[in-house]
């Protein structure tokens, strides 16, 4: 048997995605001509399952030492054909994929020859690195049965309800005072009707009565390190000023605090104390200083708060503490952020009091709402009799850079709609819409109901919004584009339907876990069809709306997928990491530290001038081999001769 | 010098941003021209200035070097590494009588097919106009 | 604890049921994966690609279905049907494995059987569009790769018999009913296509070059009865011209089915850019009503679809289709609602964004499981809001579009939260005072 293998080279036409456009029997043809390759054969779908057993029977059967396999992306099937080596007992490093769909194929359709050129020579360039791979070793590192969720909204609360009932340890960070996010501030929900926090509160009193489960609120990651399995976790856990303790939750503080700043919780629309809760069925109900406004903390003076607590939980001495975990898995689920329409100059939001979000008229719809359920103005407190929805605001429009839709806000406008001509039957209800987008289970229905209910759909979206200075009624300007009309319609109340944007956090949380975000700025999954709730790091998830918009059930469903994925993932206590690392020849290391300085995982030690290799650190990025002066390191199947093999086979002819 | 010939481009990828924008630019059906054969490598920060210097050697008329965003680097600082080192390759290239455009850095997120594609046409384009490797053989 | 004494039944082999097999499996239950057709796949296998991303969907869903098949922890029961289901402690499930006339053991899948059977059949996987023999596998990839007698058209030559090897073949082949104990059961038992005939005004049916969503899906797959080169039935011609209607069987008081079916919006764009793709410069105009581009990477697709492929979207209702008797070419009478003119535009080939429906026997699969259906005839969660895979008898969990129509990314999300419900419903009692559902 020849030393540099014998070398099976399987060609895949993809059904047509790479048959269609070139020739295969040439690149048969070609392949079979190359140095130490023992079979060249071509197939319909070599991933499917005659064609694996095509494989492993040519392993047995021909004593082949290494296989290159020419098909899609290695993203899509590496691991696939690694486990048809792995089954056929052979290295499953001993392969090479060839991609020649996604990078050739589909991208150089008119051009066939020259496309079956490429394939050739990129062919080429994989048998001659596949002569100098060697068998690497899996490595086998045990998991921890303990999981971070970041963010404790619906996505993240029910992850962490599912994997709690499975007995996993779950540490839940949210970096409000309290968990609930953006569900607990609706009123209803579509298209049930449900009273939102009716049937979300009893969820947060399950997770903060769960032994399983540790909820660090008003906390933020700060630092993740590890992999699969083990991770290691810094968070930081911001002072209340409160005991969380001794807080009984009874509530006379704030009742007693002199002042008041707008609520978040109510859009800016109402008010809370400069200690507070962010609204009355918080989880956990334990109050918390607003540092900012707190009379102490700002002139040094007050401490009413302290006085009146009969608990003695006031601290006003509190630090930040950093607090450290180790789990084995982490699920994202950071949902998302309101548009800000400010930017948008021809609606006057923030200029026109009688402006709205969808958000802000949640808010006002909402009985402990700031005004106690009744639909007011902001100008005049009186009630409006008009009211239009602009939907799309911030959402399939270039100009704001979003140009995704943000999928809830058609049937979330419907549904405000819906409760006004509820509440008020006398009252001219406007949709100013580009489609509306019913597209859920009984979403038809409650939209026909809408308009049976008069409700006014126009579609077209505004193009200017303006104030009369008397009244302060709202004049829409805006084409029916149905009609081909100019419509100026004239009402009390304008609320915009905001999209979903990805949160503030979403770019810190990318750089500190090391996942990438799409153009949209969300979080990007693993693959959309077969794993939305992955990520390309093994070990991290995601659930929610921070993968993308997402109405209340989808985000429930992804909770539980999410979960699922981390309770297979912890099952068997074990798990297979990659081997693909550095190592050192110290013999050559000449200790000038080099390498050291670029490692970001700490994996490598300069003692005595030598420098050494932690291998259980080591993410194999390489970038120590390629600074040494020496070539003292040796990256894992990506070693220099390997490397430079393959650029040789690029240019040859 | 604009002479008819295909230029021969090598490119570099890393794993986890510019190969999967390049698969991307597939999945979308973006086409670009064939001079490219690409090399995938864990990361950007892997691309040892020898490989970049090899490749010229053996004839690449040009040579892309591609990588995560600066700050979205999958290893957090390998790209930073390569911005450096390709900078120092370049002034390399230019005492040995090669045009330093012909090396090209280009930080292409996942997302990002169609910069790709991009990319690639913009430099076999430009590279079409400075003309071959003099050490083509 | 051990989960291996823990049995839970998947009803339905789609890439839903696979999902939930494969979830439940890793996690070290015993499953027992039920498909009544002979392979596993569902529509999923008959698709050419999937969108927005038009990956290839065969190529992601055969590695599921290989998985599926060595799983040491799933047990594959294919052209197999639950019988009876009675609740005692635990489920006892009947499940009725039907003839296959082919020995599961023997058959290696060499195909030579099928190479030499006489019969022809028209292909219920190729949407009738071409045709099987009567010893068949449905596709290629089929999981497991055995082959099935069709008895309805066999005659019985023996020709299969006498060329199979393996000697696998066996005519007295008789059908087993086995009975298994499961702690719970998830139904992913998908949906049908809308009967595109009962919309008698398109002409499907009557005229040739009218075709369903799914039929066009497999025009244009490489698998498909022209091999992937995009052709006219009547006359195989390529076309020049492709109009798409939207929303047949779906938001429809006609059809007697008011809800929207997800995903038809999209199938149809993609379907119009791989058109544009297999044949440049075809004209292709989709009549809609709204375009639900709603999920992640949909709207961006969506103007692509018109930006860069030219795809053009008229919003318009077509009223009827007229066929040319002599070129077969089809005349559509279009309202368009942004005009309010009444055109008439001649097309090729008309293509029918048919809906997504309930399956054809799901009365028959509501009295065995004994759980409900809602007004709509898809199986009923017990709550809509909070935890839309629960069936309304505790223990059944519902998933993918069985619950209503559902694109591929929903479905799969939908199949791990019912695996996750099963896991924990069937260990509760392991670790008890569980608040959840």
């Amino acid at each position: 048997m020849s030393s540099k293998g014998r070398i099976g080279v399987y060609i895949c036409h993809c059904g047509l995605n790479i048959a269609e456009v070139m020739n295969v029997n040439s690149i048969v043809e070609y392949t079979a001509s190359l140095p130490n390759v023992f079979i060249t054969r071509d197939y319909r779908y070599v991933c499917s399952d005659p064609g694996q057993a095509l494989i492993k029977n040519d392993i047995k059967e021909n004593d082949l030492d290494r296989i290159v396999v020419a098909s899609c992306s290695p993203r899509m099937h590496e691991t696939t054909f690694r486990r048809v080596l792995e089954e056929a007992d052979l290295n499953p490093y001993m392969l090479e994929m060839v991609n020649i769909r996604e990078q050739c194929s589909w991208v150089h359709i008119g051009e066939p020859e020259k496309a079956t050129e490429k394939a050739k020579s990129l062919i080429r360039m994989a048998v001659v690195r596949t002569t100098l791979l060697k068998p690497l070793k899996m490595e086998e590192v045990t998991t921890l049965h303990s999981v971070m969720i970041i963010g404790g909204g619906i996505a993240g609360l029910q992850a962490a309800l599912d994997l709690a009932n499975q007995n996993h340890k779950v540490f839940l960070v949210e970096k409000e005072p309290s968990v609930g996010g953006h569900m607990a501030q609706l009123d209803k929900t579509f298209p049930t009707m449900d009273c939102s926090i009716c049937i979300f509160a009893p969820k947060m009193v399950d997770a903060g009565k769960n032994s399983n489960i540790t909820l660090l609120t008003y906390s933020e990651v700060q630092e993740v390190s590890g992999i699969v399995g083990n991770f290691h976790v810094k968070i930081r856990k911001k002072p209340r000023f409160v005991d969380q303790i001794k807080c009984v939750g009874c509530g006379i503080c704030a009742t007693k605090c002199p002042v008041k700043c707008t609520s978040k919780f109510d859009v800016g629309l109402g008010v809370r104390k400069a200690i507070y809760v962010p609204f009355p069925q918080a989880i956990p109900l334990v109050y918390t200083i607003d540092k900012k406004h707190c009379l102490y903390f700002t002139k040094n003076v007050c401490k009413i708060c302290e006085k009146f607590c009969e608990a003695d939980a006031i601290d006003f001495n509190q630090e930040l503490e950093i607090i450290e975990l180790d789990v084995g898995a982490i699920i994202v689920a950071t949902g998302f952020d309101c548009y800000d329409p400010s930017e948008l100059g021809e609606y006057g939001y923030g200029t026109f009091s009688n402006i709205v979000t969808s958000l802000q008229m949640e808010r006002l719809m909402n009985a402990s709402g700031p005004t106690g359920g009744k639909i007011l103005r902001q100008s005049d407190r009186e009630k409006p009799k008009r009211i239009a929805f602009i939907q799309c605001v911030g959402s399939r429009d270039k100009r704001t850079g979003n140009v995704h839709c943000s999928n809830a806000c058609c049937l979330n406008s419907i549904k405000l709609a819906r409760q006004i001509k509820e509440k008020h039957p006398e009252s001219e209800v406007y949709v100013f819409y580009n489609d509306i987008r019913a597209f859920g289970r009984r979403f038809e229905e409650f939209y026909s109901k809408a308009r049976e209910d008069w409700v006014n759909f126009i579609k077209g979206i505004p193009s200017e919004i303006k104030e009369d200075p008397l009244t302060k009624n709202l004049i829409i300007f805006a084409e029916d584009v149905l009609s081909g009309y100019l419509l100026e319609v004239e009402v009390d109340l304008v609320v915009l339907a905001v999209g979903m944007i990805p949160p503030e956090s979403a770019k810190e949380l990318s750089r500190i876990l090391h996942i990438p975000r799409g153009t949209d700025g969300f979080f990007l999954e693993a693959h959309p069809k077969l794993r939305p709730v992955g990520t390309n790091t093994a070990g991290i998830f995601l659930a929610g709306a921070c993968q993308g918009p997402k109405e209340i059930p989808e985000s429930i469903a992804q909770g539980k997928a999410a979960a699922s994925s981390v309770a297979n993932l912890l099952f068997t206590g074990k798990v297979m990491i990659e081997s693909m690392i550095a190592s050192i020849d110290q013999d050559l290391c000449i200790g000038c530290g080099l390498c050291e300085e670029s490692c970001p995982y700490v994996a490598i030690i300069l003692a005595d001038r030598k420098a050494s290799l932690e291998e259980a650190l080591c993410k194999g990025c390489g970038t120590c081999g390629s600074l040494c002066p020496e070539h003292a390191i040796t990256m894992k199947h990506f070693t220099d001769k390997q490397v430079k093999a393959q650029i040789l086979a690029a240019f040859e002819r | 010098m604009t002479e008819d010939f295909e230029p021969q481009i090598l490119a570099f990828t890393c794993n986890w941003c510019s190969y999967a924008g390049a698969d991307l630019a597939g999945g979308s059906r973006i086409q670009y021209p064939t001079n490219i054969r690409i090399i995938r490598l864990m990361c950007s920060g892997r691309v040892d200035s020898l490989f970049i210097l090899e490749a010229f050697r053996h004839g690449a008329d040009g040579v892309l070097v591609t990588g995560c965003h600066l700050g979205d680097c999958h290893y957090v600082t390998g790209n930073m590494f390569t911005e450096f080192r390709v900078n120092l390759t370049k002034q390399a290239l230019e005492t040995v009588g090669l045009e330093p455009e012909r090396l090209r850095l280009e930080w292409i997120s996942a997302s990002e097919g169609e910069k790709f594609a991009r990319v690639v046409k913009e430099m076999v384009d430009g590279i079409r106009k400075i003309g071959k490797n003099p050490l083509r053989s | 604890m051990d989960l291996r004494k823990k049995n839970v039944l998947v009803i339905g082999g789609g890439v839903c049921g696979i999902q939930s097999s494969l979830d439940l499996a890793d996690m070290g239950f015993n499953v027992y994966l039920v498909e009544k057709e002979p392979s596993i796949g569902g529509h999923m296998a008959q698709l050419d690609k999937t969108f927005p991303t038009l990956d290839c969907s065969a190529c992601i869903l055969t590695p599921k279905m290989v998985d599926v098949a060595r799983h040491p922890n799933i047990n594959l029961l294919t052209y197999s049907e639950i019988t009876n289901i009675s609740k005692g402690d635990r489920f006892n499930v009947t499940i009725l494995r039907k003839p296959r006339y082919v020995e599961e053991e023997k058959c290696t899948g060499c195909g030579i059987c099928t190479e030499h059977c006489p019969i022809e059949v028209a292909s219920e996987f190729e949407m009738k569009l071409s045709t099987r023999k009567a010893i068949y596998v449905p596709f290629p990839q089929a999981i497991p790769l055995v082959f099935t007698i069709d008895k309805e058209h066999c005659i019985t030559c023996g020709l299969c018999e006498k060329m199979c090897e393996a000697g696998a073949i066996n005519y007295d082949q008789k059908p087993i009913n086995m009975s298994v104990k499961v702690e719970s059961i998830i139904v992913a038992t998908g949906f049908n296509s809308f009967d595109a005939r009962k919309s008698g005004e398109y002409g499907y049916g009557r005229y040739d070059n009218v075709v369903t969503g799914l039929e066009f899906e497999r025009l244009l797959s490489a698998g498909g009865p022209f091999g992937g080169h995009l052709a006219r039935l009547s006359d195989g011609k390529i076309p020049k011209r492709i109009a798409f209607i939207q929303c047949v069987g779906s938001r429809d008081e006609k059809s007697g089915n008011l809800n929207c079916s997800r995903v038809c919006c999209m199938y149809s764009t993609k379907q119009a850019v791989l058109a544009k793709e297999h044949v440049p410069g075809v004209d292709i105009q989709i009549f809609y009503s709204d375009i639900r581009a709603f999920g992640k990477g949909f709207e961006e697709f969506y103007r692509r679809s018109e930006n860069e492929f030219g795809v053009k979207f008229i919003r318009g209702f077509v009223s009827e289709i007229l066929e040319d008797p002599d070129t077969k070419n089809l005349l559509l009478r279009v309202e368009d609602t942004e005009t309010e003119e009444l055109i008439d535009r001649e097309f090729d080939i008309v293509v029918l964004s048919t809906g997504l429906w309930p399956r054809n026997d799901i009365e028959l699969m509501e009295k065995t499981l004994n759980i409900s259906r809602s007004n709509d005839g898809f199986f009923a969660p017990a709550e809509l809001q909070l935890s839309s895979v629960i069936a309304t008898t505790s223990g059944i969990y519902i998933a993918g579009a069985a619950e209503g129509p559902k694109d591929i990314p929903d479905s799969i999300s939908q199949a791990s939260a019912a695996a996750m419900k099963a896991s924990i419903s069937s260990v509760r009692t392991h670790i008890g005072g569980i608040t959840d559902d």
